[in-house]
């Protein structure tokens, strides 16, 4: 546990100092996760040690984005006089974005062949 | 009542206090999640996020109180972004075998997300700055803040942008793609990550390990291309505009 947890942190720092050493547009956790992905495919035995921590820390995920939601609260008032449209926006927004996002994975899947199983 | 009043100014200015009632809620919320037969609808963020403001609210504690306690729990996500290889890394054989239908995936979901928002903003009549911070709101908060701020948004603005986005995904994707008849958990978690980022991808990895490793990859890919697609999406619109 101690071990794959010192692991994680140090794909995040490298993550980190990736990202603004070389000024990507991308967040430092996000180069981390390739970074452990990369690690993970090098070695089994390294996944092996990775598998319970990481399994730990991913079975409450949700819960790691509640004191952001509560932030949020606070910043309502931020949309102003303009709420119903943002609002209308976020939600239609988001339900086209999955609708065309999944239409279109499941009909190249079906042209190419693609099955899972 | 005195000592009352002492043990209160002494735990509500600590982090103790803000953490256990983060975790608390936070249970609360999974315990009515579970209890509604782990429908959808009943988000356990929400339901956490609304108890915690109310708690605040009533007791009359600012935000940077609550969040010297909470900072615990909001730490764990670069952490918890990292972890994420390791679904991604049990699905990889899947993933080879579903690189077309990701790439086209990434690419309509992510121009969905930005243009109709950005449409539905411009029809409705708001304004500029909202406008460039509605464009990015599919990527994942980090990115989205970075994004916003080179195109002209609010960071704050963003911030809660990206949070409405993440819970509305988690709640209205199984009902919806139940409605389209997708059987497929790749294109089903792929869709729900891209579009939701972390709050999508943690619904996803709740209903099944495929669409929760394909909502990871998802919302990995989709920070890149949210980077290229924000920007081109919003000049897109606003030479529709003029």
């Amino acid at each position: 546990m101690l071990h794959a947890l010192i692991a994680i942190l140090i794909c995040q720092v490298l993550g980190e100092s990736a990202a603004r050493v070389l000024s990507l547009p991308l967040p430092g956790p996000v180069l981390g996760m390739v970074l452990m992905l990369a690690a993970l495919i090098a070695s089994p035995r390294f996944a092996a040690l990775i598998r319970p921590t990481a399994q730990g820390i991913l079975s409450h995920l949700s819960l790691l984005f509640v004191p952001a939601g509560v932030g949020v609260v606070g910043h309502f008032a931020t949309l102003g006089t303009q709420t119903a449209a943002i609002l209308l926006a976020v939600v239609g927004s988001t339900i086209l974005a999955i609708t065309a996002g999944a239409l279109t994975f499941a009909l190249v899947a079906w042209l190419t062949g693609s099955r899972d199983d | 009542m005195t000592d009352f009043a002492e043990i209160w100014s002494y735990l509500s200015q600590g982090p103790l206090l803000w953490l256990t009632a983060t975790l608390t809620a936070y249970a609360l919320g999974d315990a009515c999640f579970r209890l509604a037969g782990r429908s959808p609808l009943v988000n356990p963020v929400l339901i956490a996020v609304a108890a915690l403001a109310v708690l605040l609210h009533l007791t009359a504690t600012p935000y940077s109180t609550y969040f010297e306690g909470a900072q615990f729990v909001h730490f764990l996500l670069g952490p918890a972004t990292v972890a994420l290889a390791l679904p991604l890394y049990d699905s990889l054989p899947r993933l080879r075998r579903a690189l077309w239908p990701t790439l086209a995936a990434l690419i309509a979901g992510s121009f969905t997300a930005a243009l109709s928002a950005l449409a539905i903003g411009a029809a409705l009549g708001v304004d500029a700055t909202v406008l460039a911070s509605l464009a990015p709101k599919s990527a994942t908060a980090p990115v989205a803040i970075g994004i916003a701020e080179r195109i002209g948004g609010s960071p704050t603005l963003t911030a809660v942008l990206v949070i409405l986005t993440g819970i509305t995904g988690a709640i209205v994707a199984t009902p919806l793609l139940n409605l389209l008849r997708l059987k497929d958990w790749r294109a089903r978690g792929f869709a729900v990550g891209l579009t939701s980022h972390g709050i999508g991808t943690a619904r996803a990895l709740q209903v099944h390990p495929t669409a929760g490793a394909f909502a990871a990859l998802g919302m990995a890919l989709n920070a890149v291309a949210t980077a290229l697609i924000a920007p081109l999406s919003l000049s897109l619109i606003q030479q529709g505009l003029q």
